[in-house]
């Protein structure tokens, strides 16, 4: 038995290696410093994904201010105040949420912000991906939020706590870690998307200057470039997907760090 | 708002072939029954505690000791589908009385629990923790003082002072224990309920715990769960045996492990059933 499971261990983390591996293989070699800093030039002239860098960041930091707050209160209000035939359907509805495909996110989008703007912008990509974050973010606060054990709340109510107080300053920090993973969770996920984010925030060849316009995105640029015809764009796909691949690395190790165990 | 109805509190009498100092009631409760749902945990008890003195809870497992002392602070109120009838008056006020401020209340009136539980916060943070929520202190340093000072009646700053930053986790089991009594002190509560305190700590710890308790009855009124009756007649002045949700006896702690009035006492106490 043990030697099955660590034999498909090996197997699911073999084929990451190798993923891994590849590409690292395939992008090194375009990548350099005036690749991370210019944006996009002509076929031939080189340029580099800066603004992509930049508009991805921008997007993802719209995306946070928006689902992450709204992802943690549903998640509270789930587990700490809910309880009847509203939050069973709140409960379902953000199931539900988490199955839709992201492209769907992005048409909806597109018909309820894009079209009644009149243009792609930033702000269009930003909503889509929260979005998609917020059931992530919403379920595992709940749960992990469910996992604080009831005599905490028990004791700072004895103490003469008010509800909302117990819920702020006991449950939230001891569910902290357990929140920011969720949180994690959902920001890696939407790192990763290009499906909303083709007719939403468009993708732009020019660094962003305002949050209503269109804007570039790494995972966009990497699509874009991937299904041209020219060597030299595939090669730049290669490097902005281990750029990308590195960010996101980046940021879970970032993220473990701040919120490491202190208590 | 309203103040709630005063209540004449009965007079604390207590077992004449006893000698007990004279106290007055801190609390009194009259037809006391409770329910989880449809089935009632308590029935009808009537029952006088004294100030400054400590009384024991003792019973079998289920007997709804533990029950009621969360009707003392209402702290079932947090229990889904509870119900409470009859009366419970603290000084003279009906603590269930719909004007009665359950925050307040249970400032007055603190509790230790079965289980320890620290938050995980930093040991000063944890005794901090009811002194902030209730704004009691004004500067930091007076903060820092009460929470120097419930240590000490907790009789824990000495193993503690040097390192109030690191987290409470890292204490052991007893000294969770008594940091969760200097959480309690810290307020200053009048009345303190202690469920169990002791059942998950060595004998040590035990000891230490009862020694507290000893300490503690001078300035604060104190009503204690306990399974074990060594450990009641050892620590407290007054004993309440509890059996099926009723209770059978109240009396002083030395008569009734010696001669108890009730017959369904004394078989208990001599183990013949529980």
């Amino acid at each position: 038995m043990t030697t099955l499971t660590a034999l498909c261990t090996l197997v699911a983390i073999g084929i990451l290696a190798i993923i891994l591996g590849y590409i690292a293989m395939r992008g090194i070699g375009a990548l350099n410093l005036r690749f991370l800093v210019d944006s996009p030039r002509p076929v031939g002239e080189g340029g580099g994904i800066g603004n992509a860098i930049v508009g991805s960041a921008v997007l993802l930091l719209l995306s946070c201010a928006v689902g992450i707050p709204l992802g943690i209160a549903t998640g509270v209000y789930l587990s700490e105040f809910g309880g009847g035939m509203f939050s069973s359907v709140v409960r379902f509805l953000v199931d539900t949420l988490t199955g839709i495909p992201s492209i769907v996110t992005g048409v909806f989008i597109y018909a309820v912000v894009v079209l009644r703007m009149k243009h792609f912008s930033a702000f269009a990509g930003g909503i889509a991906l929260a979005l998609i974050m917020i059931p992530i973010v919403a379920r595992t606060t709940e749960e992990m939020i469910k996992l604080v054990p009831h005599s905490l709340r028990e004791g700072a109510l004895a103490l003469g706590a008010p509800q909302w107080r117990v819920t702020l300053g006991v449950v939230i920090p001891a569910a902290a870690s357990g929140i920011a993973t969720g949180a994690m969770l959902a920001i890696a996920r939407v790192s990763g998307e290009t499906a909303p984010l083709l007719f939403t925030a468009f993708g732009s060849r020019f660094f962003p200057r305002n949050l209503n316009e269109p804007i570039a995105s790494l995972t966009v640029q990497i699509y874009n470039y991937a299904i041209s015809p020219y060597d030299e764009w595939h090669a730049q796909a290669w490097a902005a997907t281990l750029v990308l691949m590195t960010l996101i690395l980046g940021i879970n190790i970032l993220v473990r760090f701040l919120t490491r165990k202190k208590f | 708002m309203s103040t709630p109805r005063q209540i004449i509190t009965p007079k604390f009498e207590v077992n004449r072939r006893a000698a007990l100092p004279p106290r007055e009631t801190k609390i009194a409760v009259e037809e006391l029954n409770f329910f989880y749902g449809r089935t009632q945990a308590l029935h009808k008890i009537t029952l006088n505690i004294p100030e400054r003195m400590v009384m024991a809870f003792i019973g079998p497992s289920g007997c709804g000791k533990t029950t009621f002392l969360r009707t003392l602070n209402r702290m079932n109120d947090v229990i889904p589908g509870t119900r409470v009838e009859g009366m419970v008056a603290m000084d003279g006020q009906d603590i269930y009385a719909p004007v009665a401020d359950v925050v307040e209340l249970r400032r007055k009136v603190g509790m230790v629990f079965q289980k320890s539980n620290p938050f995980p916060k930093s040991i000063f943070d944890n005794v901090a923790y009811g002194l902030r929520i209730n704004q009691l202190t004004s500067s930091k340093s007076e903060l820092e003082d009460r929470v120097a000072a419930a240590l000490q009646d907790a009789a824990l700053w000495s193993e503690v002072k040097d390192r109030l930053k690191s987290s409470a986790l890292g204490l052991s089991g007893g000294q969770q224990q008594r940091l969760c009594i200097a959480r309690a002190l810290a307020i200053r509560p009048e009345v303190i309920l202690m469920d169990e305190p002791a059942s998950a700590l060595d004998p040590i710890a035990t000891s230490k715990i009862e020694e507290l308790i000893v300490d503690l009855k001078k300035q604060y009124t104190i009503v204690i769960v306990t399974h074990n009756m060594q450990q009641a007649a050892r620590v407290s002045d007054l004993t309440a045996f509890f059996l099926l949700g009723k209770l059978i006896e109240v009396n002083a702690t030395e008569l009734m492990f010696t001669a108890p009035d009730e017959k369904l006492t004394e078989d208990y106490i001599t183990g013949r059933f529980g």
